[in-house]
This record gives C-alpha cells, sequence and structure tokens, in this order.
C-alpha cells in the first residue's frame, strides 16, 4: 500500500559558505510514526531537524508538507504549520532567566487562549510526569542536565504537539530516566498519536522505540527503512562502527582492560 | 623572455595599479557592509517599534523600565551631583574674574538642561544598562534562546526587543529630568555653600535664565538618545552570531564593546546635528 508522506524532502541541499552540510537529500516521514535519524557526529542531523521547524531553510530542493511545498505557503498558513510542530533541542535552550515553571508554561501563556488555571494544570501535570515537581522554582542554572533535559522536553511537549522533534533527547541521563524518556515518548505516541522525529546516538534504544530510520552519511540519506532491515544493510557507515568498535577491543587487549562480549 | 615578465610583474606603475585596485575593492566592500548593516538596522528598528504594542507588552515594559531606568538612578544621580559640583566650582571661579559670579545659576542650570543633563544620562545608562542589554541578547543568542522563542511561535523582536526600545524612551527623559535636578543642587553646594556665592542670587538666575523650550529640547534629545542607545544595543546582541571576527562567548564580549562604542558615538554625532536645528 502507498502511503503519502506528511513531510517529505525532495532533493534539499544546504551550505554555509564553501561547506556543504546536506546534499540532494530525500527523505520521507509519516503520520503517527516515530522516525529515527541516525548518524556519525557532524553528518548534519540537527541542520536537518532545523529544516523542518523552519529555523532554516533549503539552499536548493523542496520539503514538502502534506505534499504542499512550504515554499509555496503563505505566512500565514506557515505559521499555522509551524505552530503544530515543537522541538526539543539538543542544548535544551531553556531561558535562564525563568525558572522551571515559566519556562514550561511559556509557549501556553504566549501563544495560547488558556485561562491561567488550565496553564496551571497542564504544567503541573507535566512536571510531575517528569518528575520536576521539586524544582519547580529552581533557574536552569541551580539543575542538573539531566533535569535541564527533562524541563526542555517538558516545555516541548505541553503545547500538545502534532508533530515533535526531539534533538538527543536522552543523551546525558541516567539509564532508568532515559528508559523513561523513551516510554514517555511512546507512550504520549499512543495516547495523541504524534509523529515523532528523532535523532539520537543510542543505536541500541533507537531500534526499540522508533517505527522507522534513516541514515545520513556523508551529507547524504544512504538508508531508510525499518529497525529490522538496517540489520542486514551493507554500508561503511555500518563498518565504520563495526571498525571502530574492533579497534575498542584491540586497544582493551592490549592494554589489558576487561573483555567486552559485546564486541564482534 | 621568462626575466622580462618577471620584471614587468613587479614594475612600480603594475604594484600601484594593484595597490589602488586593493584599496578600492576594499573600500567598495566595506561601504556596501555598512550600507547593508544600516538597512537590516532600519528594517529592525521599525519592526521593533511597531510591535511595541500588544498582548502581554505592558508587564515586560514595566520590567524594562525597572533594570533601565529605577536600578540605573542611583548611579546617573551620583554623576548628576558630582557634574553639577564641578559646573559650580569652575564657573565660580571662571565668573569671578570678571565679577559675574551672579550668573552662577543660570550657567549651570542652562549648560546642564541643554546638553550635559541629556548627553551624560544617555552616556550613563549605555554603560550600565545598554552593555547588560547587548550581553543578555548575545548570550540568548547564543545558546539558542531566541531560536526556541522561534519554534515557539513566539516572535522575538516583540518579546526580546520592542520592551527594551518602550523602556528607554520612558527611563532616559525621567533620569534625564533627575540628573539636571541633582546637577543644579550640585552647582549650588559648591557654588553657594562651599565658595560663598549669593544663594538668592543663584536660585533666582536659575528661575529667570531657564525657559520651557530649554527644558523640552533637552528631553527631546533624551527621547533620541533613548531610540540610539536601545536600538544599537539590541541589534549588537540580536546579531551577534553574524560577526565575522569572532564567535561565542567572545563574539558576545566583542558585540557588547560595540554596542557601547557605537552608541556613545552616535551620542555625540546626534547631540550636534539636534543643537544646531533645535538652538
Amino acid at each position: 500500500m502507498n502511503r503519502s508522506p506528511l513531510i517529505e524532502f525532495k532533493k534539499v541541499t544546504k551550505q554555509f559558505g564553501e561547506k556543504v552540510i546536506l546534499d540532494r537529500v530525500n527523505l520521507q516521514i509519516f503520520e503517527g510514526e516515530i522516525t529515527a535519524i541516525i548518524g556519525l557526529s557532524g553528518a548534519g542531523k540537527t541542520i536537518l531537524l532545523m529544516h523542518i521547524i523552519g529555523l532554516l531553510t533549503p539552499d536548493e530542493g523542496e520539503i514538502l508538507f502534506q505534499g504542499r511545498a512550504l515554499s509555496s505557503m503563505s505566512k500565514k498558513e506557515l505559521s499555522s504549520h509551524f505552530a503544530r510542530i515543537s522541538y526539543m533541542f539538543q542544548h535544551n535552550a531553556l531561558f535562564d532567566s525563568l525558572n522551571v515553571y515559566e519556562n514550561i508554561a511559556l509557549p501556553l501563556k504566549e501563544k495560547s487562549s488558556l485561562s491561567k488555571t488550565q496553564i496551571h494544570q497542564k504544567v503541573v501535570a507535566r512536571m510531575q510526569q517528569m518528575e520536576l515537581t521539586d524544582s519547580a522554582q529552581k533557574y536552569p542554572s541551580e539543575l542538573s542536565g539531566g533535569m535541564q533535559k527533562r524541563t526542555a522536553l517538558a516545555r516541548a511537549l505541553v503545547t500538545d504537539p502534532n508533530i515533535v522533534l526531539f534533538d538527543e533527547p536522552t543523551s546525558g541521563q541516567d539509564p532508568v530516566r532515559k528508559n523513561a524518556i523513551l516510554e514517555m515518548i511512546l507512550q504520549y505516541k499512543r495516547e495523541f498519536g504524534f509523529t515523532a522525529v528523532l535523532v539520537s546516538h543510542e543505536i541500541p534504544d533507537i531500534y526499540c522505540v522508533s517505527n522507522r530510520i534513516i541514515v545520513l552519511y556523508n551529507r547524504r540519506v544512504v538508508f531508510e527503512g525499518t529497525p529490522q532491515k538496517l540489520q542486514t544493510f551493507a554500508h561503511p557507515f555500518q563498518d565504520e562502527i563495526l571498525q571502530s568498535q574492533r579497534s575498542l577491543k584491540q586497544e582493551l587487549q592490549r592494554t589489558g582492560g576487561p573483555e567486552c562480549k559485546n564486541i564482534p | 623572455m621568462k626575466r622580462d615578465l618577471k620584471r614587468k610583474k613587479s614594475s612600480p606603475r603594475t604594484r600601484g595599479k594593484t595597490f589602488a585596485l586593493q584599496f578600492f575593492s576594499l573600500l567598495g566592500t566595506k561601504v556596501l557592509q555598512w550600507m547593508k548593516q544600516l538597512g537590516f538596522g532600519a528594517i529592525f528598528t521599525v519592526q521593533a517599534m511597531i510591535k511595541i504594542v500588544g498582548r502581554g507588552q505592558y508587564m515586560r515594559i514595566l520590567q524594562h523600565i525597572y533594570f533601565i531606568g529605577a536600578r540605573s538612578s542611583p548611579i546617573v544621580l551620583l554623576v548628576g551631583l558630582f557634574t553639577g559640583m564641578v559646573l559650580g566650582l569652575q564657573l565660580y571661579h571662571a565668573l569671578s574674574f570678571v565679577g559675574a559670579e551672579g550668573t552662577l545659576g543660570a550657567l549651570v542650570a542652562l549648560s546642564l538642561l541643554r546638553e550635559l543633563g541629556p548627553v551624560l544620562t544617555a552616556i550613563m545608562i549605555t554603560a550600565r544598562a545598554g552593555s547588560a542589554m547587548t550581553a543578555e541578547i548575545g548570550m540568548q543568542r547564543a545558546t539558542e534562546q531566541i531560536s526556541a522563542l522561534t519554534t515557539m511561535q513566539i516572535d522575538p523582536v516583540r518579546y526580546l526587543i520592542s520592551p527594551r526600545i518602550a523602556a528607554s524612551i520612558i527611563s532616559f527623559p525621567l533620569l534625564t529630568s533627575f540628573f539636571n535636578l541633582i546637577g543644579i543642587f550640585g552647582g549650588y553646594l559648591s557654588g553657594v555653600l562651599f565658595l560663598g556665592g549669593n544663594s538668592a542670587s543663584y536660585l533666582y538666575r536659575v528661575q529667570s535664565s531657564t525657559g520651557m523650550k530649554d527644558i523640552t529640547d533637552g528631553l527631546l534629545k533624551a527621547v533620541v538618545f533613548a531610540i540610539i542607545v536601545s536600538v544599537v544595543c539590541c541589534y549588537q546582541g540580536y546579531f551577534s552570531h553574524q560577526r565575522t571576527d569572532s564567535h561565542g562567548a567572545r563574539s558576545v564580549g566583542l558585540a557588547t564593546t560595540s554596542a557601547v562604542v557605537i552608541s556613545c558615538v552616535l551620542i555625540l554625532i546626534s547631540d550636534y546635528i539636534l543643537t544646531s536645528l533645535l538652538i
């Protein structure tokens, strides 16, 4: 069955000065799915997300939303389109002059027509889910990296968006909280049926939560498909991962370090 | 043959041509850059001014009035007092040579109301609040807080810039008035109380020599300086990421330095232009 994609990149190219970051990238993101974007550091994953949220525009190519090019939309249409998308930044981008409560409440206070009581209820509910209730009055500089991440996550989800872009949501989290965050993303997806695009380096976890995986390598998309299909995908990207694991194994053997059974 | 070519390349005439080409190319690039900056600055100013009025702006403007106005008042008052005292001291000695100590009040008041009040207040606020504006907005840019606002469909210019400009427009004239008042009192302190000038003569001259035009001209200058300082400082912070000479925290530092220097220079240039128009 042929499905039509929610978001589609058609030969998208982006370069900063002489440096090409994305080179004729083609990809598809489908409604109601969790799509993971993986790749080596500096492969352009964050830049790709920034194109989806509208922080960057392509130098060449088109980004389509439900079949319509973003470049053909009016300012008003673009505004209502982007209002449905939430973005969780890699480095959180919390407002350092606002406390945790105010940070989470900000998008609702500024853009929604909800009453103060409704906003309070929503913010408190998100803080409870993220175990942030005790830190409501703390400022970002007083929080640990993990708590900052959870505050950013709460802020991204408080508006109940249709599409959520997560830029490394679990980095810097302990294993318990990491699983809790992934569980929450799955739970939210089940409850509200949102579409998620996830950038992550936690490859085993990604396999568990995502419906589709996109691999960015050398400025291009080299793989699009299910996690199962990725296991049998033969590409230098996989080779590089395996090679790095073998190098680590050899180094451990040379230095008399512990034996790591996970490395083939 | 090769030797001839080499000689041709390095001839003084060719060198002169190359130098002239490089010079005009550099000059042209710089002029184009300045024009571009000026254009961006004009658009930025108009956008920020239009967005002053709107939902939630009232509270934000009040918060910035507290920071730019209320918290700058101690330093402005201190500088105002000593400026007045120095004026009283210098002018008293100068006037005593020609036996005109009685006009001390008029000279102190007019110098403060027309020139020193608005200019020194603006420079003091630039140093205290303007630099802080640039640094804060620059850090918000560097830590992606401004991008976060954009992704939440919150207009960063409306949220961050417009309230600061509005607060400056309200705070500058108020602080200038306080500066003038305390400056006149400072002149009284040094000229009358410390040096023994005539108290009644000082106060009478202050009252009789100053007209409403002196006060309104000074306040008009304060409003113009408010717009210049707030726009320059916000602009430098907002676009600190586009600096070509540095990145990250260093670019915020350099943006802050540029903001203070450009503001001070523009205050003095615009002061001359306004004075020549108003006089």
